[in-house]
């Protein structure tokens, strides 16, 4: 009998959305919804892809993991960390995500800016398409250049273009020695140094500054963390810092206001805008509570080359970054040759797709 | 097997009245340099892949933006094909001409408008070269990491649009992995910004499903590459083992020990004789196999990583194990590596040079098959493996000058590729599929999978004008190739059991 941690229901899946492309009834793909507060609210059946789950095949030595859209993320964590291994990308679980849904946002943590990105990490998917088929893209080994990057340009897609019922990983073996470590200094001097620490290679591994202390991960062989951590100095830091930054847990998020997030060129200097930032990513991503006007925030932020996007959930009815006249042209062209019925989470990720 | 655009299979391409055309183009385009006449246009008749010639309707060689823009206006209202080249270095034939096509060659924007070492970033033109960049970095201590081997040659442009590799992927990632932003205009002359100097931009990753597509979404104007601090030392460890499966599986021992080398390669023993005649690199020419390990990063982990890679090797079997000594030593070890491919090419007129991945715990069974596949076709095949991520590329020697040959070369190769397919692997690991892996593609991928490949290409480019008959395979040609090949890993007959 099958477990229930380990089950193949793609053909329910398929057979739902045939069903919707029948119908022409919108769906709203969902796992756990652990990210309900992102992107827009659509309306729709609920599309739930968690019977669809388990690690479909995992080999450390080939450092590539397979598993369906409904397994829990923390079952794949879990499944790695036995391994020693690990998806360098962190992506946070806000409870209970599931692979599909860390995939379709697309969100990474702390060590983004010198791991890569979940999209970075996808090698391969499985989707159903508007045109209510099963389709396989990518592969299981690192090197693939054959056809477009479905895989890819499916991540951080939001379930716009299709369903993903598959995803092949690359993963990494856990680095031999982590350290953590913060220091007093105000975000002005955090930047600079994090801006002249980016030039050498330094093992660092994640670098926020809440405001008041530069906090920062060092990663590597034994050796290259022992010189870091002589060269930089600070205070030893508790490791859970980083998943706490990562599943927003640190007392900066708890504050009622709104919460932005800023997507900026890593060397963006300090930021005027009313309210608290939050610097993470090494100067790349900025988390901002505050009151402002998003159009003032998008102002501020748009003319040093970065973007906004909302985190608070029905604030904004752009909660993402609104596009450039062409660029939404084919977004919209896309959208509507990928899924021409127009049922895959319309709406989610702006009112036209 | 002819690859030519074969309009029959391909789609039929419109009729295009070369003197209208050039003559709109002097008009619409006045200071733009065009090839019309037959000895001008021979030079651009194929890229890496010279054992397919095309040539061009006119060759236009622009200098400005606008130029561009006003090429791609004029073709799209005259629904003339355009088919975009840099450095015309790409092995697949991707930048084969059509002789009803205009040939965009973008080599002259080769400027690098922008270096920026806080930020890391570099901002440059399509056409500046790959290790021009990584040069332009180095008084900063940084460097922009895919090296494709043709670096010294390739175009950054060419690089994004092949999703260019190297020997360095499995630590620090293709292209696709190492791009921030791209410029491109439509085949309308749209320009449009994909990616941005941030991490990540809003929409769809637009900038991912770019890269790769071997010039049919869109033509590249600009690039913006991260750029990294350069390893402060590389060491590198000569492994010789007895028989190419130990030498497999060390390469999995390495991973499951937490070592994830900057580069790690594996050749077969006439790829090492080759070498060692060409190069005298100081291989062992009796080894069945022979294992390069680069280990880079700071000097104390490196060392550290050494002594673990080190015992390893031995666990595994190794009969001989050497580490470079000094600089120069490392040089001459990579030297032989690197020149593999000439190195073969002295053992025969011709070589023919394939691209596959592979799940890497397939390797011993796929090198067994090559090896019967080579008895059965009577060529010989040297392999020459990038052993950490999977992407082999085996070499099959032949004589054009012999009738039948390279045919048979190509056919031993198509079902090398079918190989990697069916254990899970991919038929193009860097090289793209282009012209030259476009019957493959029928074997990789179903009919429904290329439909919607079809699909995106019709949201970016409807008339099909940009580089036809290229990456994707119509179904018609799939339908006719199809039929006499094994299909997506499945063997005729697949409800019979097989052991």
């Amino acid at each position: 009998m099958a477990d229930e941690g380990d089950f193949d229901d793609s053909a329910t899946l398929l057979e739902q959305v045939n069903q919707a492309l029948e119908n022409a009834t919108p769906l709203r793909i969902q796992g756990s919804n652990s990210k309900a507060f992102l992107g827009r609210t659509t309306a729709g059946e609920i599309l739930d892809t968690r019977s669809h789950r388990g690690i479909v095949s995992y080999d450390p030595t080939e450092l590539v993991i397979t598993a369906r859209c409904g397994t829990p993320l923390a079952e794949l964590r879990e499944v790695l960390a036995a391994a020693r291994q690990m998806l360098p990308c962190e992506p946070p679980s806000f409870g209970d995500a599931t692979v599909g849904g860390m995939i379709a946002c697309g969100l990474s943590g702390p060590r983004r800016p010198w791991s890569g990105s979940v999209r970075d990490f996808v090698l391969g998917t499985r989707v159903i398409s508007g045109h209510g088929k099963l389709l396989r893209f990518g592969g299981e080994v690192m090197k693939n250049v054959a056809g477009y990057d479905l895989s890819r340009l499916m991540a951080g897609s939001y379930g716009c273009l299709g369903v993903i019922t598959e995803v092949s990983l690359k993963v990494l073996p856990v680095p031999r020695q982590c350290l953590s470590i913060s220091l007093e200094m105000d975000s002005e001097r955090a930047l600079l140094l994090l801006a002249q620490w980016g030039q050498q290679p330094l093992p660092i591994s994640a670098a926020c500054h809440d405001g008041e202390r530069l906090h920062l991960r060092l990663e590597g062989g034994e050796g290259s963390v022992a010189a870091a951590h002589e060269r930089v100095g600070g205070e030893r830091l508790d490791a859970s810092y980083w998943s706490d930054l990562n599943e927003q847990r640190l007392a900066f998020f708890d504050e009622d206001q709104p919460l932005w997030r800023l997507s900026l060129p890593n060397n963006t200097p300090r930021l005027s805008l009313p309210g608290r930032q939050l610097i993470d990513w090494g100067g790349a991503q900025r988390w901002l509570k505050s009151d402002a006007q998003a159009a003032f925030i998008r102002q501020v932020v748009g003319e040093v080359g970065g973007h906004v996007s909302c985190f608070s959930h029905g604030l904004s009815d752009t909660p993402f970054e609104p596009l450039a006249p062409a660029l939404l042209r084919y977004h919209r062209s896309l959208k509507q040759q990928l899924d021409p019925r127009g049922i895959f989470n319309p709406g989610r990720l702006y009112a036209e797709l | 097997m002819n690859i030519l655009y074969d309009e029959r299979v391909d789609g039929a391409l419109p009729d295009v009245d070369k003197n209208a055309l050039l003559q709109a183009l002097r008009t619409r385009v006045p200071e733009l340099e065009i090839l019309h006449q037959q000895e001008e246009l021979k030079p651009y008749e194929c890229d890496g892949l010279s054992a397919y010639r095309t040539t061009p309707l006119l060759v236009v060689l622009p200098r400005h933006l606008d130029e561009v823009q006003g090429v791609l206006r004029v073709c799209h209202e005259r629904r003339v094909p355009v088919v975009a080249r840099g450095a015309g270095t790409g092995l697949s034939g991707g930048a084969l001409p059509l002789d009803k096509g205009v040939l965009l060659v973008m080599a002259r924007f080769n400027n690098i408008l922008h270096i920026d070492p806080a930020a890391r970033i570099a901002r440059v033109q399509p056409g500046v070269r790959n290790l021009a960049i990584s040069q332009a970095a180095a008084p900063f201590g940084l460097y922009y990491a895919p090296d494709p081997s043709s670096q010294i040659a390739c175009s950054i442009g060419g690089n994004v649009a092949e999703n260019a590799g190297g020997v360095h992927c499995l630590k620090y990632g293709l292209t696709v992995h190492n791009v921030l932003k791209v410029d491109i205009l439509t085949v309308e002359g749209e320009h449009l910004s994909l990616g941005s100097h941030a991490l990540d931009s809003p929409g769809f990753d637009l900038l991912a499903l770019f890269t790769g597509s071997e010039g049919l979404l869109g033509v590249i104007t600009e690039v913006t590459v991260k750029l990294l601090p350069k390893p402060q030392t590389a060491r590198v460890l000569l492994a010789a083992f007895d028989s190419v499966e130990k030498a497999g599986r060390a390469v999995g021992d390495i991973i499951a020990a937490g070592i994830i080398p900057g580069g790690l390669e594996m050749m077969d023993n006439l790829a090492i004789r080759a070498a060692e005649d060409f190069i005298h690199a100081g291989y062992p020419v009796d080894a069945e196999a022979i294992l390069l390990c680069e280990l880079d990063g700071v000097e104390a982990d490196v060392a550290d990583d050494c002594e673990r890679v080190r015992q390893v090797l031995q666990q595994a079997g190794a009969i001989e194990l050497r580490q470079a000594k000094d600089e120069a030593e490392r040089v001459r070890f990579w030297a032989g590596r690197k020149n593999a491919f000439p190195a073969v090419g002295r053992l025969s007129p011709d070589y023919y040079c394939m691209d596959g991945t592979i799940p890497r715990r397939e390797l011993p069974g796929v090198l067994h098959a090559i090896a019967e596949l080579s008895d059965e076709y009577g060529l010989r095949v040297a392999n020459v493996f990038h052993a950490g991520d999977g992407n082999m590329h085996p070499l099959i020697l032949f004589d054009a000058n012999q009738p039948g040959e390279l045919d048979r070369a190509e056919a031993l190769g198509g079902k090398i590729l079918e190989l990697c397919v069916k254990v899970g692997g991919s038929i193009t690991g860097e090289h793209g599929v282009g012209r030259e892996k476009i019957n493959q593609m029928c074997a990789q991928f179903n009919s429904d999978e290329l439909t919607l490949f079809h699909a995106i290409k019709a949201a970016f480019d409807p008339g099909g004008l940009l580089n036809p008959g290229k990456n994707i395979p119509t179904l018609h040609r799939c339908a006719e190739f199809g039929a006499l090949h094994v299909h997506a890993g499945q063997l005729p007959f697949p409800e019979l059991e097989r052991f």
